[in-house]
């Protein structure tokens, strides 16, 4: 019955890619008449005015141009011309590093948050401040002490990826049951031991929660602080062919930006579930 | 029984709040001799838990002490173990693991296969060989409770505390978890304090039974001797004489007695509890014995507990 289903949703998600295409396709097809003019007034105006063809691609444009960037997608002509493999590898570079700071400061931090109520209390009305500003408003902060934008994009990350995962972690430290304290308490097992043995794997379902949850707003934002500080990595590629008024490499990017994220969510998903105890 | 193993000297449990101080109960005295079952039975609420924890070390008293084999506790220890109402066993642990984790925390330097074997010894006295691998979901509510014996009885402590430890279970699980409770104690000479509202269970199991009044405020009434037999067995328990007159007796205290005592009697001493012996100690249970009068099967407290 489970297979059933599933095979049936995938029917349905085929039949919805399909029709998705098909009215793309039909939206984006040359209807408008040719319109005649003086060749250097149609150079000025583009294929747009000259023959009728709309500037957002058809699915078969898309397609065909994201072969070529498959076929290549190292190649490095200069700095305006990357291969999307390449940029890509700078985004996912930025984010990893960014993230795995952001994992090495909040995770002990939030532990020891979660662990002391005077701590908690007394961290708590800077958290609550600190956790709604947009990441990107410490960007002109950022390039004006660390003198690098690349750096900065990565503190950007950082500052972005810590909140969620400094609050599930202290909301799950603490809220570890009484009673398994309880057990290590009177099993006269030491603090230390108590954290990696009790606290850890009770607390570690919430703590992949907020990693999880930090992955995706990183990869959220770096596309707009590439945009922002420029020269690589895929949120500078999307302004890049912005201004070059290529749709196309633009729609490509956004679907690569959207596999992207869905694959570091399964990621972070499979090792939740590692973690998860049935109770 | 050899003079005073546990005596609990003292004892009082307050709160602070805004409205002035609460006092759950105050100037409790209660003393235990080695390898003797006792079971404190009151209603909800006069702090019974309070006073195994404060035993357990988990909790502290706002006054007074406890001495535990010549010695005032602070804190909790490997000497004392718990056996916790709701089982508390750790999740992502399997059952062997439970077991093993105690275990190593009482023998640090014992490396891992002395560790699962003397772990693995203790799985099969509770019964559960062949689940050593399951992880608590997959068991029942009475196998989880028999992992929490298991897990107590393997850091062999020098006395046991339980708290309502069956109050979760079914009856028939319930049953024979008392009779394994009550065999294992009695092989190993176990000191064993529990906490119980059930009568049945507390005549069944305890050689001691501490009833409390109601809290806040609340007090140890008396101590009443179990005079039933040692060698006492679940299924012919109620022909024994005496098993009526201990069990109305213990009734009416929970009905009636727990919320009047107080005021019925001003000049209770806390530290000289009253002890109760229920007719003459040391009758044998007689197959053929009647109960002596069938009007108590419904007795009151029945009908309103």
């Amino acid at each position: 019955m489970t297979s059933s289903l599933r095979v049936r949703a995938g029917l349905v998600s085929v039949a919805l890619l399909i029709a998705f295409l098909g009215i793309w396709h039909l939206a984006t097809r040359s209807t408008a008449p040719v319109a005649t003019m003086s060749p250097e007034y149609a150079k000025l105006m583009g294929l747009t005015a000259t023959q009728g063809k709309s500037a957002m691609p058809g699915p078969l444009d898309v397609g065909a141009k994201l072969w070529e960037h498959l076929k290549r997608p190292f190649y490095d002509n200069g700095p305006n011309d990357k291969g999307l493999g390449i940029q890509l590898a700078y985004s996912i570079a930025r984010v990893g590093t960014g993230y795995l700071l952001a994992v090495l400061v909040a995770i002990p931090l939030g532990f020891l948050i979660g662990m002391s109520p005077l701590l908690s209390k007394a961290l708590d009305p800077f958290i609550q401040v600190l956790k709604p500003i947009s990441p990107l408003a410490w960007m002109p902060l950022a390039l004006y002490t660390i003198k690098d934008s690349s750096i900065s994009a990565i503190f950007v990350i950082f500052i972005c990826s810590i909140w969620p995962m400094l609050l599930n972690t202290v909301f799950g430290v603490a809220s570890v049951r009484k009673e398994w304290i309880n057990v290590a308490r009177t099993l006269e097992v030491g603090t230390v031991r108590r954290a990696f043995t009790v606290i850890l794997p009770a607390a570690a379902p919430t703590i992949l929660t907020g990693m999880r949850i930090s992955i995706g707003i990183a990869w959220l934002v770096i596309v707009a602080a590439e945009m922002l500080v420029g020269g690589t990595g895929i949120g500078y590629f999307v302004w890049n062919e912005w201004n070059n008024l290529s749709i196309t490499n633009v729609i490509i990017a956004i679907l690569l930006i959207g596999i992207v994220g869905m694959l570091l969510d399964q990621i972070l998903a499979r090792f939740t579930r590692l973690v998860t105890f049935p109770e | 029984m050899s003079g005073k193993f546990v005596s609990i000297e003292g004892i009082a449990k307050r709160y602070s709040s805004a409205g002035g101080t609460t006092t759950i109960f105050e100037n409790l005295w209660l003393s235990m001799a080695r390898g003797e079952f006792a079971c404190v039975i009151g209603h909800s609420g006069c702090g019974k838990t309070t006073v195994l924890n404060i035993l357990a070390g988990l909790d502290e008293p706002s006054e007074g002490a406890v001495i535990v084999d010549g010695q005032a506790i602070s804190g909790t220890s490997l000497d004392r173990a718990v056996i916790f109402q709701s089982h508390a066993l750790l999740p992502w642990r399997t059952v062997l693991g439970n077991v093993s984790y105690a275990v190593s925390s009482k023998w640090r330097s014992w490396d891992r296969a002395k560790v699962r074997a003397h772990a693995q010894s203790f799985i099969d006295l509770v019964g559960l060989t062949g689940s050593e691998h399951k992880r608590p979901s997959e068991l029942s509510g009475g196998m989880k409770q028999r992992v929490g014996i298991a897990r107590a009885l393997s850091i062999t402590p020098k006395m046991m505390l339980m708290d309502e430890p069956f109050s979760a279970l079914d009856a028939l699980t319930r049953g024979t978890l008392q009779d394994e409770v009550r065999r294992i104690c009695l092989e190993t000479g176990q000191t064993a304090f529990m906490i119980t509202h059930d009568v049945d269970e507390a005549i069944y199991l305890a050689d001691k039974i501490f009833p409390m009044t109601n809290g806040p405020g609340a007090v140890l009434a008396e101590i009443v001797e179990n005079p039933l037999p040692r060698d006492r067995g679940r299924t012919d328990l109620h022909r024994h004489p005496l098993y009526y007159a201990l069990r109305n007796h213990i009734v009416d205290f929970l009905v009636t007695r727990s919320k009047t005592f107080a005021a019925g009697t001003p000049d209770h001493d806390p530290r000289n509890v009253p002890i109760v012996h229920i007719g003459k100690p040391g009758l044998a249970i007689a197959s053929d014995a009647k109960p002596e009068a069938p009007r108590e099967t419904s007795c009151p407290g029945q009908a309103r507990a």
